[in-house]
C-alpha cells in the first residue's frame, strides 16, 4: 500500500503517539539508566498458578517501592516456550534493562541469550535453566535442602520406630528438576543412600535411616493434584497398609494423601510436604499435614527486581550462594510438632509469610 | 448396493450350509458388543489374581471400584456422544468448570449443599446446551465444536479461581459426602460408586428399552434416514448432549468427594481415559453401535489394569502400553464385526 508522502507523514505521527501513549515511559526513554525509569520485565510460566499470582503482585508491590516500571508478561500454560519468547522480544523491543524469568522450557534458552547481547541483565527466578548459566543468575528455592528439612524432621519424630515410607512424586513418565530434588533431598535428610541424587526410585527398598530400619513401599506419580495424590496413596496402601511416613511434592497432593489414609482408617501416619502456601499452612494447623517447607516466591520477585535497578545504577551484581549455582531465596520448615535439632516455625508463624490464599 | 445375479445365487446356496466358526463368532459379537471387554475383564482378573493374590482381596477391589468411579461417570457422556457418532474433547474442562463454580459459590457454607450440587448439574447442563447448539444449530462437527469449548470452559474455570483450589473444610458437606464409604460385606463402597452405579442403570435403561435410546442409535448410525424415517435428528443430538452435560456435572461432585478439595489441576487426562473407556467397551466411533455395559467394562479394565500392575510392582509405563494395544484391538474388532453387514 502506497500512501501520499503528506497522508504517510501523519500516519508515521500518529503511530509514534500511539506507541508513545502506550508506554508509560514516553519520550523518557533515551540513555538507558536515566534516573527514575529503570524498566523491567517479569515473565512468569503461566499466569494462573497461585505461586506465579503471587509472584506478579510481590514484584509489582516492589517495583512501586523502588519506582521500577515494571511489566508483567506469561506463557498461555506451563511450558508454553513461544508466547515467553514472544514476551522476552517484546522486552528487548521496549528497551527493558532487565528481564525476570521463570522459564517454561529450553525453547527459550536462545531468546534469553539474545535479548543478553543486546545487554539486558536476566535473572531466572523459582526455575533455573537448563544449563544454569544461559541466564546471569538464578533466584530460587533450594527444592534439595527443602525436602532435607523434612526427611530430618521425619527422622526426629520417628524416634528409632521402623519407617514404612510411601513417597508421592510428581510424575514418572517425565524428568523434571523440581521432582527428584525434593524427593532425593528428603531420602537424604532422613539420612538414607540415595544412590544417584537425580534419580527418583533407585534406592535401596530396605536398610536404615538414622534412626532405625525403613523400607520405602512405593514411588507413585501424583500429578501434584488431590485427586492424583489420594489414588497415588490408595495404591501404595494397597501394598503394604502399614504405611507411616508419606512424603508428597506438593500441598494439593498431601491432602489427597491424607483423605486415602483416613479412608483406609490407619493411624499415626506422617505426612510432611513442601511449598508453604496459604492452604498448605492452614492444613498443618488442622493435622492433615504434620510438616511443610516453605518456599518464598515473593522475596524471589522483589530481590529480581532489586538486583536489576541496582545494576542498571551501575551497582553491584547478585552472587550465587556458597556452594550452589543459584541465589537461594531460603525455606523455612513450618510445624506445630517441633523436633529437637531442627528449626521450624509454627502454623501461625507460617500463616503470615504464606502465599496464595488459604 | 447392487447384487450381481452370480451373488444372488450365492445367498441362495448359503442359507442351507453352515456358518464356519469364524463367521458364528463375528456374528455373536456383532449381536452383543459387550462380549470382548467381559472376556478381556475376566482374563484380566484371573491372570492378576494369580500373579498377586492381594489383586482380589475385597479391600483392593473396593479401591478400584472408587478409582474408576469419576471417569466411569465421564464414560457414560461420552458414550452417548460417540454412540451419535460425535466425539466429546470438551469432558474435562466442563467437569472442573461445574466442579470451580459449584465450589466457589458454596466456598465457606455459603450456598446449601444441595444448590451447590444443583449448580453444577446446572452449569454441566449449560455446557451441554452450548455443545449441542453448536452441532446442531450451527452444523458444526463435534470434534472441533469440543475443541474449541474445551479451552473457552478450561480458561474460564481457570480465570475464575486464579488457579485457587477450595479446600473440603470450606464446603457444605453435601458436597464431601460422595466420598464417604460404608462397608458392603467384605467391600467398602463410597457414595460415589453408588452414583455411578445408579447412573449406568438409567442410562443404560433408557439406551435399550425408550423410543429416546432407539432414536439416539439410529441417528448414530445414519442421520439422514434417521431424517427420513421421521426422527428430529437435531432434538435428539441436542438431548444427548445436555445429557452428558448433566452427567459431567454429576461426575464433578463424585470428583470433589473423593479428592479433598476442588481443584482446577484435577483429572488432567479425563478426556483421554473417558475415550479410551468407551472405545474399549466395545462401543464403534463410527456411530450407532456399542452398549453402555460395555464403556463400564472398559472402564474396569483400565482400572484393574492399574491396579494389578501396581500390585505386582510392574513400571505404570506397561500399563499405558497395554491399554494402547487395547484400544487398537478393540477398533480392529469394531472394523472388523463391522464386515457382517456388508
Amino acid at each position: 500500500m502506497i500512501l501520499p508522502g503528506g497522508r504517510r507523514g501523519t500516519l508515521l505521527l500518529a503511530l509514534a503517539t500511539a506507541t508513545c501513549l502506550m508506554s508509560t515511559a514516553c519520550g523518557a526513554d533515551e540513555g538507558a539508566g536515566g534516573d527514575d525509569n529503570v524498566a523491567v520485565a517479569l515473565i512468569t510460566k503461566n499466569s494462573t498458578n497461585p505461586f506465579f499470582v503471587t509472584m506478579q503482585d510481590g514484584a509489582r508491590k516492589a517495583a512501586e517501592a523502588e519506582g521500577v516500571k515494571l511489566t508483567v508478561a506469561a506463557g498461555k500454560e506451563d511450558g508454553d516456550e513461544a508466547g515467553q519468547v514472544q514476551a522476552i522480544e517484546d522486552a528487548i523491543a521496549r528497551g527493558d534493562e532487565g528481564i525476570l524469568i521463570t522459564p517454561n522450557g529450553p525453547g527459550v534458552n536462545p531468546a534469553i541469550k539474545k535479548a543478553r547481547d543486546a545487554g539486558l541483565y536476566v535473572i531466572a527466578l523459582d526455575t533455573p535453566p537448563d544449563p544454569a548459566n544461559t541466564v546471569d543468575i538464578t533466584f530460587a528455592t533450594d527444592n534439595f535442602k527443602a525436602g532435607e528439612l523434612i526427611g530430618q524432621w521425619t527422622a526426629k519424630q520417628l524416634a528409632g520406630k521402623p519407617a514404612s515410607i510411601a513417597l508421592l512424586d510428581l510424575f514418572a513418565d517425565k524428568i523434571v528438576s523440581v521432582d527428584y530434588n525434593r524427593d532425593q533431598g528428603f531420602l537424604k535428610g532422613m539420612g538414607i543412600d540415595t544412590k544417584d541424587p537425580k534419580v527418583n526410585g533407585d534406592e535401596a527398598k530396605t536398610g536404615s535411616y538414622a534412626a532405625g530400619t525403613y523400607s520405602i513401599v512405593c514411588n507413585e506419580p501424583t500429578s501434584g493434584a488431590e485427586d492424583g495424590g489420594r489414588t497415588a496413596m490408595e495404591r501404595c496402601l494397597a501394598k503394604n497398609p502399614a504405611i507411616n511416613v508419606v512424603y508428597t511434592i506438593n500441598e494439593p497432593a498431601a491432602v489427597g494423601a491424607r483423605k486415602a489414609i483416613q479412608a483406609a482408617g490407619t493411624k499415626d501416619v506422617l505426612v510432611v510436604s513442601i511449598d508453604g502456601g496459604c492452604a498448605g499452612v492452614q492444613q498443618v494447623k488442622d493435622g492433615l499435614i504434620n510438616a511443610t517447607s516453605q518456599q518464598y516466591p515473593v522475596k524471589m520477585a522483589e530481590l529480581g527486581v532489586q538486583a536489576i535497578k541496582k545494576i542498571a545504577r551501575g551497582g553491584e551484581k547478585p552472587q550465587t550462594t556458597g556452594g550452589l549455582d543459584f541465589f537461594d531465596t531460603g525455606v523455612s520448615l513450618v510445624t506445630d510438632q517441633p523436633a529437637s535439632g531442627v528449626d521450624s516455625i509454627d502454623s501461625a508463624a507460617g500463616a503470615s509469610t504464606c502465599w496464595g490464599k488459604a | 448396493m447392487t447384487t450381481t445375479p452370480a451373488a444372488a445365487t450365492a445367498v441362495e446356496q448359503f442359507a442351507p450350509r453352515r456358518r464356519r466358526p469364524l463367521e458364528r463368532l463375528q456374528h455373536i459379537l456383532h449381536a452383543h458388543p459387550s462380549i470382548s471387554p467381559l472376556l478381556v475383564l475376566i482374563l484380566a482378573f484371573v491372570v492378576f489374581s494369580a500373579v498377586t493374590p492381594r489383586f482380589a482381596s475385597p479391600n483392593s477391589l473396593s479401591l478400584v471400584l472408587q478409582q474408576v468411579a469419576v471417569v466411569g461417570a465421564l464414560a457414560v457422556g461420552q458414550t452417548l456422544v460417540i454412540l451419535t457418532a460425535g466425539i466429546d474433547l470438551s469432558v474435562g474442562a466442563v467437569t472442573i468448570l461445574a466442579m470451580m463454580l459449584a465450589a466457589k459459590v458454596a466456598e465457606g457454607q455459603s450456598l446449601p449443599g444441595i444448590l451447590a450440587v444443583a449448580l453444577g448439574i446446572g452449569v454441566g447442563l449449560l455446557a451441554g446446551l452450548i455443545n449441542g447448539a453448536l452441532v446442531t444449530r450451527v452444523g458444526l462437527p463435534p470434534f472441533i465444536v469440543t475443541l474449541g469449548t474445551l479451552s473457552v470452559f478450561g480458561a474460564i474455570a481457570l480465570l475464575y479461581t486464579k488457579g485457587q483450589s477450595v479446600q473440603a473444610v470450606d464446603l457444605p458437606d453435601l458436597l464431601n459426602w460422595t466420598g464417604e464409604t460404608f462397608p458392603v460385606g467384605e467391600f467398602r463402597i463410597s457414595v460415589g460408586v453408588v452414583l455411578v452405579a445408579v447412573l449406568y442403570l438409567l442410562v443404560g435403561y433408557a439406551l435399550a428399552n425408550t423410543a429416546w435410546g432407539r432414536h439416539v442409535y439410529a441417528v448414530g448410525d445414519d442421520k439422514e434416514a434417521a431424517r427420513l424415517a421421521g426422527i428430529r435428528v437435531d432434538r435428539v443430538l441436542l438431548s444427548v448432549y445436555l445429557t452428558a452435560g448433566a452427567v459431567y456435572g454429576l461426575a464433578a461432585w463424585i470428583l470433589i468427594g473423593r479428592a479433598g478439595a476442588a481443584s482446577p489441576n484435577a483429572i488432567t487426562d479425563a478426556n483421554l481415559e473417558s475415550i479410551t473407556a468407551v472405545v474399549i467397551g466395545g462401543t464403534s466411533l463410527f456411530g450407532g453401535r456399542g452398549v453402555l455395559v460395555g464403556t463400564l467394562l472398559g472402564a474396569l479394565i483400565v482400572g484393574s489394569f492399574r491396579s494389578g500392575l501396581s500390585l505386582a510392582g510392574v513400571d505404570d509405563q506397561y500399563r499405558v502400553l497395554a491399554v494402547g494395544l487395547l484400544v487398537l484391538l478393540a477398533v480392529a474388532v469394531d472394523q472388523w464385526i463391522r464386515k457382517v453387514k456388508s
